[in-house]
């Protein structure tokens, strides 16, 4: 049974023994803390898995307090969402952490995807962390979307009216299903209830749950790096890793600068631009739902906005939606698609970072096209990229068969 | 038979509420958007961090617009400690229609009376510069015209066909629209220019309107400030924290090559 050598014979050593018979206390945190080993070179981009932990955390931590005063009813919510920011003691800045904090939770989860595929870490042995990872993804997008509809504004309402009323593009059963979903014949109080049980119970139960077992995948496999080399291969004498540096203290040392800027950002939007100028809090969503007068234009939050772009870049409804769907749902095939030998854009050849950033600049294209009105060159920008994201996915297992790649080294680069 | 009537008028309101909706939307849609959005909004350059300006913003808004409009997140008390006023300041100068220092801003006007009268009731204060900017707010307040066709005699050139009553008329005196044809030979409003004097002079009343501004976008959010002070705090213990964590991770990494 292990245990932590310099507290045996001590009184300390002797409680940890008699945990550690009933309970592998000892061994887990070997294994997943002062003796899981990562690579030395992790740059800037290793930051963003622990980042989502901390807004997590934060998410989990304020949304306990908002729920103690938040009132989930049709004709309270708005007030009691006031009533947070007015009355009760640091009300404002839980709720503020709150919102800031949903935005922040797609920042980080945008850049910790985007740096997967920056270094192939979604190639075996790691496709179903990756396919986790994806269904962390998803159930963000619920969260979000349920949660977005609490603060009852205007926004709220009609933004999960239009999103809503998508699932009634669906031949036959449409009509029923969106009158399902809603539990009445238009968003309403009933709407509310269910979704205030989705965004505080159902959804937050399956994403710690998920998050467990996407890092339980993680430290079975190993975390991949910059250079797409698996460290395990190279080991010493001792039995770890070369280039392998232990969680704590290491990595956690590390991670806690990151932390640390992190929470600098964060707090400059928290405390001097909690609206970020109607991108992180809309203006339309500081007037109470009223399903008798349509806000002038409606635009889901900004990390809604590249599939929401997607969606209305086709004519049909149908057909926009299932066009939306799939370019949410494209992305879990990636292990699959990508064909090529090496992980690391280090090593790639011009033709996947051309078509990496092609990527990137569609998706931040189509987000940006996804708050402005669906009309005229708009429209047609939409289509151009939405063809461009689409390729990147559908076209992969062609493109990187044929890319020329340079050879991998046998160990980490690591400049000290 | 009553209940099958009444179910059938419960019917009724729920397809005029539907239709009225679709009628809306369909509005909206045609008109692009408010005509509001599309006029250039002059900047209301109001500072709410005047403390003094905020006082005069609150005299305006309890014997101008408190009449009819409610501000019912907006805590008296809370307007006297951020607004530096004493007690007796607040009770005698704003408190016009409330008995506790803990009551919110009500409308003197009940809202029933109110909705018959104008059509609908007048829109709670409380977000409004939150809402539509405080240059919008501003602009509106700026922006009467005589309109003889209007029931209240006036039209607003940043929300044609409001409901409300030029309020300030006494101050600004009237305005006329300077009118225009456009493309189509439809009449559009390019400008304003007085056609009665007011009690104040032009810079006056412009300085009475920025200071209502000011006063509605401090109600909007009321910890505005504070949040910001403690900001700089934050902030500051942050940078003391990085430096730290920095040169405990160089401690740290310094063995590994």
């Amino acid at each position: 049974m292990a245990r932590i050598e310099s507290e045996v014979g001590t009184r300390a050593g002797a409680v940890m023994k008699w945990i550690d018979d009933r309970f592998p206390f000892s061994e887990t945190m070997k294994y997943h803390v002062t003796e899981y080993y990562a690579s030395k070179n992790f740059n800037w981009w290793y930051i963003f898995g622990v980042l989502a932990m901390v807004v997590l955390v934060i998410q989990i931590l304020t949304g306990i307090f908002l729920t103690m005063n938040y009132k989930p009813s049709a004709t309270e919510a708005f007030a009691s969402v006031e009533y947070i920011m007015r009355d009760v003691e640091w009300g404002w800045l839980i709720r503020y952490a709150h919102s800031t904090g949903a935005s922040f939770f797609f920042i980080v989860v945008y850049l910790h995807m985007f740096r997967a595929m920056l270094y192939g870490s979604y190639q075996k042995p790691r496709e179903l962390i990756w396919i986790i990872g994806m269904m962390i993804f998803f159930a963000l997008f619920a969260e979000a979307f349920a949660g977005y509809l609490l603060p009852w504004g205007q926004m709220s309402y009609w933004g999960a009216q239009v999103i809503i009323s998508l699932a009634g593009a669906i031949p036959f059963v449409g009509d029923a299903l969106v009158e399902w979903i809603r539990g009445d014949y238009s968003i309403s109080d009933i709407t509310l209830n269910r979704f205030f049980a989705f965004h505080v119970i159902l959804i937050p139960l399956a994403l710690v749950a998920l998050v467990f077992v996407h890092i339980v995948a993680l430290h079975h496999v190993g975390s991949n790096n910059p250079d797409g080399v698996e460290i395990k291969n190279k080991k010493g004498p001792d039995g770890v890793p070369l280039d392998g540096v232990a969680f704590h203290p290491y990595h956690t040392s590390k991670d806690l600068v990151g932390i640390i800027v992190f929470l600098m950002l964060f707090s400059a939007i928290v405390f001097f631009a909690p609206d970020m100028g109607g991108y992180f809090l809309e203006h339309a969503n500081f007037e109470p739902a009223n399903m008798m007068a349509t806000p002038e234009h409606i635009a889901p939050v900004w990390y809604f906005t590249p599939f929401y772009a997607i969606l209305r870049a086709v004519p049909d409804k149908l057909w926009g939606a299932i066009l939306m769907a799939g370019s949410v749902l494209l992305p879990v095939f990636l292990p699959w698609l990508d064909q090529s030998r090496v992980k690391s854009i280090r090593y790639r050849g011009w033709i996947y970072k051309m078509a990496l950033t092609l990527f990137a600049i569609s998706f931040i294209t189509l987000g940006w096209l996804g708050l402005q009105p669906a009309e005229g060159t708009y429209v047609l920008l939409a289509r151009i990229f939405s063809v461009i994201y689409f390729a990147f996915f559908l076209l992969m297992p062609y493109y990187t068969r044929i890319d020329k790649t340079k050879p991998v080294p046998d160990r980490v680069v690591y400049h000290g | 038979m009553v209940e099958k009537m009444a179910a059938k008028k419960d019917r009724r309101g729920w397809f005029i509420m539907v239709g009225a909706v679709r009628i809306s939307a369909a509005l909206f849609i045609a008109s692009g958007a408010f005509a509001a959005t599309d006029l250039e909004l002059e900047r209301a350059g109001n500072d709410p961090d005047n403390i003094k300006s905020l006082q005069s913003g609150a005299r305006n808004f309890m014997n101008y617009c408190a009449g009819c409009h409610s501000a019912k997140y907006v805590r008296f008390n809370t307007l006297a400690r951020d607004l530096e006023l004493s007690e007796d300041q607040l009770v005698n100068n704003l408190m016009f229609n409330a008995e506790k220092t803990f009551e919110t801003i009500q409308a003197t006007m009940p809202l029933d009376d109110a909705a018959r009268w104008f059509g609908q009731p007048p829109p709670d204060m409380s977000l409004m510069a939150r809402a539509r900017g405080t240059d919008y707010v501003y602009n509106f307040l700026m922006s009467f015209y005589i309109d003889p066709e209007s029931p209240t005699g006036v039209d607003n050139r940043v929300l044609p066909g409001t409901s409300m009553p030029h309020v300030l008329w006494e101050l600004q005196g009237y305005q006329n629209a300077i009118f225009h044809e456009d493309e189509n030979g439809n009449p559009e409003v390019v400008g304003l220019e007085p056609a009665s004097k007011g009690t104040m002079t032009e810079d006056e009343f412009r300085e009475f309107v920025v200071d209502t501004t000011n006063f509605l976008e401090y109600i909007s959010e009321p910890i505005r400030s504070t949040r910001r002070v403690l900001g700089v705090w934050v902030l500051m213990f942050l940078i003391v924290f990085w430096i730290i964590a920095s040169m405990l991770k160089k401690q740290i990494w310094k063995d590994v090559t």
